[in-house]
């Protein structure tokens, strides 16, 4: 098992240096360079000369992409025009809410999707499999922002139910620690900064889990189907097991490992682009950050934010790589 | 005379008595199959039985039917499966599944696709051993560990803790059969239990089924198209056709003078050792798929060489009956194979008509 | 009046084989695409999909004809106020835009923006991926592994952070954001035609007409590669879709076409935001065009793979 963690780090070494190759070339490409994309689109041909030559800007490719790469090690990618914040620190405090509100959406998408999906293949043929099915292929064809908007039109804007901007009430004056809300508020037992923190991440939450939650239900239904008709759940039948243990051991255990590696797809995906869900809830997590990054064309905060999003959406497939190791017996030997 | 044949029961009260069984498969915007018609026979206590046919014949959805495993939706079951005594058809989900793994077990072809890739040998084991004899954890892995030794799994508690696909096809086979046997129960069914297997190892487990039932007193039905699997383990064999049993007979009997037209056919279709080396193989024509109706006669009449026009006509709305034929056996036949007095085989008990 | 044995039995015969070959099998002489084929026009899915494919680019390509109104003249302007934009009234029969634009005009010529979002990008995509397929699958080895990397890295950007860096670099215009959504439609039309192709190359067939000396090059063409397309037929299909969502998505984000006033369903929908209380319809009538062809697509996509998946041919 160990061998295959490693050996899977070990080839995440090339696809690492290749991106970073590829984000290099991406804002030396830019319009006007990387003394435009630090200093921002306004500054003057006197300020642009001065940087490049203090940043080595005309020396040989090579030693600028070393420089690059030994800084991009270190995290340092410059700071941010709009905010004069270090881009890291920057990616740093919004990344917890991107994180908070992923976990919430795959929680709901999980908890609706497996059994769903479950429920709809049991039931091959009947009403419920068929809702299902339709429900899952609008799920995925809907604009996720479009969805966005309505739940907030809806449920904040008109019925006043659920709070629809923002990570928390600003009259809150929480305190907090590690930038988790509802875990700050769970933290300093401030139980009701952590309950308006939970509320704040249902109706983006929803939103961005319906993706998911159509994909999951899909997989699980066509995956259980599947399953059902194998020769070993007819064995475990045979033996006269209970139904709870031939559902749990034999179908599910089987049915869920495709299920298993999109969650880990999924969760990766939110993680590093919930961008759409969290610019209509002006919900400041790293997504609705990149947004105003992109209209503001703060080049140094999108690099950073898109490399260190990278790297964690790599590692997120990496551990759905060796959680599928860890559930299928299969994969753990070779 | 279409009851089971008691005179081979000498005394035995059977374990398994099946009684015209009949299975229909419906499918929506389809024509309903039958794909099994009035089966009949029974097991006693240590005793072999073969079902032999071609594959499609209805010997596997026999099987399936007795254990209860086929699906609910489209399909009908009708009849009488009984096992010592109880009936099984029309009994209730919780019944069967208290019977199943318990008294009645069940082996299946494939033994790598039988197996659960995500779970060890050991717990495929020791669930039956919770789930029937309600062990205790440490008692339920020593007699596991048992079981496999017993069906001649080296190492045993080392394989406990390993997976299917890390065992040979043997292995495997050997680690299903010890989760049949986990309760001794009274009546075992080998669905070709060596067919996916290499020739070498198929001996072997043949052997270790033999044994078993041997010495325990299981009834065993082995299901199975391979006349050697019969030849060598059966003590009684049905042989069935389109959904139909259409001779049955003692092993050595059935060996020596086939009498229904396909079972010499199958016979035919082997090849022979002392054949002499010019002889051709008599291939029976055609495939299992040309089979017509039993209620427009005989099934097989279309591959048959020895139809003759009274096979495909049906006689008082019956179709061609199972009779007696000689002391334990019996044939569904109008023109069976004859065989001249004189060259009846040694073990001959009855005389051709 | 009885007829011979023989002949009764031939005829049952050939009555069996004649219901033999009534069923639709692949190896009955009929060609898998003919098969697929038979089996698609009674699929209803299929059907509900390509009407509604079709009606669209009938719509898209008749656009001139059937809008009733210039989509651009803000013929209503003057009746717009702050709360309040006009509905549905004779000879505008969705109302019009927040700036008094026909929104029933603007939908129909929207369809030619999206679908033509939608086709170029997708085409882009597969062919650029299929190329590199096709590489890694016909040569394997070390042009396997290099260009399996280089998918690998374009593969941990996810989506839409990939389409929106190539956009920003591109600068804002429609053909960045064809490129942009191209682009992240490589990867898996690169490893699905890989896969596929791999898969095929050790077929019995393959490996047959390369022992009966075919040189390799045309094994590869003439073999390997017509046999390896039906997934990648069904995924362009499916990435139609996903190119029209991920074309809003981007128009959303203010990514998309610089010409604002240009009818596009994306565009519409994100400009309809900011009135989303006063007149929801604005945004919901794009956002059903985006969703009803998004799920035609897919609907032909889906029953397309099961038609051509083995697996489901029962």
């Amino acid at each position: 098992m160990l061998r295959f963690i490693v050996r899977r780090l070990l080839q995440l070494i090339p696809i690492l240096l290749g991106l970073s190759i590829l984000l290099f070339a991406w804002l030396r490409a830019l319009p006007g360079g990387p003394a435009v994309a630090a200093l921002g689109e306004r500054a003057t041909p006197a300020k642009i000369a001065e940087y490049n030559r203090v940043f080595g800007l005309d020396e040989p490719l090579w030693t600028q992409y070393l420089r690059f790469l030994g800084r991009a090690l270190r995290l340092d990618f410059g700071t941010s025009q709009t905010t004069g914040r270090a881009v890291t620190d920057e990616f740093f405090t919004r990344f917890p809410g991107t994180v908070e509100l992923t976990v919430f959406a795959m929680v709901f998408a999980i908890g609706i999707g497996i059994p769903l999906g479950y429920l709809a293949a049991r039931k091959h043929g009947s009403w419920i499999d068929s809702t299902s099915v339709i429900g899952s292929l609008l799920g995925v064809t809907i604009p996720v922002f479009f969805l966005a908007y309505l739940f907030r039109l809806l449920f904040a804007v008109q019925l006043g139910w659920l709070p629809g901007s923002g990570r928390q009430d600003v009259r809150m004056e929480a305190t907090h620690v590690t930038n988790f809300y509802v875990l700050d508020g769970l933290l300093t037992r401030e139980w009701d900064a952590a309950w308006d923190a939970l509320q704040h991440l249902i109706l983006p939450g929803i939103a961005l889990g319906t993706i998911p939650l159509a994909i999951i239900v899909r997989i699980t239904r066509a995956s259980v189907l599947d399953v059902v008709n194998e020769d070993y759940v007819r064995t475990a039948q045979a033996k006269g097991l209970a139904n709870d243990t031939v559902r749990r051991r034999h179908i599910l255990r089987n049915a869920l490992l495709p299920v298993s590696t999109t969650i880990g797809l999924q969760t990766g995906l939110l993680l590093s682009g919930a961008v759409l869900t969290e610019t209509v809830f002006a919900f400041g997590g790293v997504g609705s950050t990149l947004r105003e990054a992109i209209s503001t064309r703060d080049y140094a905060l999108l690099q950073g934010f898109i490399l260190i999003l990278a790297v964690v959406y790599v590692l997120v497939n990496l551990l759905v790589d060796v959680s599928y190791g860890l559930l299928d017996p299969r994969v753990r030997v070779k | 005379m279409t009851s089971a044949m008691t005179s081979a029961m000498a005394g035995a009260v059977p374990v398994l008595e099946v009684e015209e069984l009949a299975v229909t498969f419906t499918r929506r915007g389809e024509a309903s199959t039958r794909a099994v018609d009035g089966v009949s026979f029974a097991v006693a206590p240590g005793e072999t039985i073969g079902l032999v046919g071609e594959s499609g014949c209805g010997k596997s959805v026999t099987s399936l039917a007795v254990m209860g495993l086929l699906p609910r939706r489209g399909v009908e079951v009708s009849g009488s499966v009984r096992l010592d005594g109880e009936e099984l058809l029309g009994a209730s989900d919780r019944t069967l599944r208290k019977l199943r793994g318990a008294d009645m077990a069940m082996v299946f072809q494939d033994p790598l696709s039988s197996l659960n890739p995500t779970v060890t040998i050991g717990t495929q084991v020791t669930e039956v051993l919770y789930e029937h004899r309600h062990m205790a954890k440490k008692d339920a892995v020593a007699e596991a560990t048992d079981l496999l030794d017993r069906v001649g799994i080296p190492d045993p508690a080392r394989r406990l803790g390993e997976y299917p696909h890390q065992l040979s096809g043997g292995m495997r086979q050997r680690a299903l059969i010890a989760m049949a046997l986990a309760c001794s129960p009274r009546l075992l069914i080998a669905d070709e239990p060596t067919t996916a297997l290499d020739v070498t190892i198929q001996a072997q487990i043949l052997e270790l089924l033999r044994e078993l039932v041997l010495g325990s007193g299981t009834a065993l039905v082995m299901i199975t198209h391979d006349l050697g699997v019969v030849a060598g383990l059966c003590d009684r064999v049905h042989v069935m056709y389109a959904g139909k049993i259409i001779e049955t007979a003692d092993r050595h009997d059935l060996f020596a003078r086939p009498r229904q037209p396909y079972t010499g056919g199958l016979l035919a279709s082997v090849p022979r050792l002392d054949a002499g080396r010019g002889t051709p193989l008599t291939p029976i024509r055609g495939s299992a798929r040309d089979a017509i109706p039993w209620a427009e006669g005989c099934a097989f009449a279309p591959r048959c060489d020895n139809a003759e026009d009274d096979c495909l006509t049906e006689v008082s709305g019956s179709t061609v009956p199972l009779e007696y034929d000689g002391p334990g056996r019996e044939l569904r036949c109008r023109h069976p194979l004859q065989y001249p007095p004189a060259a009846a085989g040694a073990t001959a008990s009855g005389v051709p008509r | 009046m009885t007829a011979s044995l023989g002949d009764r039995r031939r005829e049952r015969i050939d009555a069996l084989a004649a219901r033999a070959g009534a069923l639709p099998e692949g190896d009955g002489g009929v060609s898998l695409v003919k098969s697929a084929f038979r089996r698609l026009r009674r699929n209803p899915v299929f059907l509900i999909g390509a009407v509604i494919v079709v009606v669209f680019l009938l719509v898209a390509l008749f656009a001139p004809w059937l809008a009733p109104r210039d989509p651009y003249a803000q013929s209503l302007l003057s009746e717009v106020r702050q709360g309040s934009i006009p509905g549905s009234r004779e000879g505008y029969p969705l109302g019009v835009d927040q700036l008094g634009r026909d929104l029933f005009s603007r939908l129909i010529y929207g369809s030619r923006q999206s679908l033509l979002i939608g086709v170029v990008s997708t085409v882009l995509g597969a062919v650029a991926g299929m190329m590199l397929g096709v590489l890694a699958g016909a040569f394997g080895g070390l042009v396997d592994t290099l260009v399996m990397r280089f998918v690998d890295i374009i593969l941990s950007v996810p989506g839409l952070l990939m389409a929106i860096s190539i956009s920003v670099l591109l600068g804002q215009n429609q053909v960045s954001l064809m490129i942009a959504i191209a682009v992240t439609q490589i990867p898996l039309f690169a490893r699905l035609l890989r896969g596929s192709m791999l898969v095929q190359r050790d077929r019995d067939y393959a490996v047959a007409a390369q022992a009966l000396g075919v040189r390799r090059r045309n094994v590869v063409l003439g073999h390997v590669l017509p046999n390896s397309l039906s997934p990648v037929i069904v995924q362009a299909t499916l990435s139609l879709a996903t190119a029209i969502i991920e074309a809003a998505a981007l128009s959303f984000l203010g990514l998309g076409d610089p010409d604002i006033s240009r009818p596009e369903w994306g565009a519409m929908l994100a400009s309809a935001q900011s009135v989303l209380s006063v007149r929801a319809e604005l945004a919901i009538y794009p956002a059903l065009c985006i969703i009803v062809v998004a799920l035609g697509f897919t609907l032909v996509g889906e029953s397309l793979r099961e038609a051509l998946d083995p697996k489901f041919r029962r």
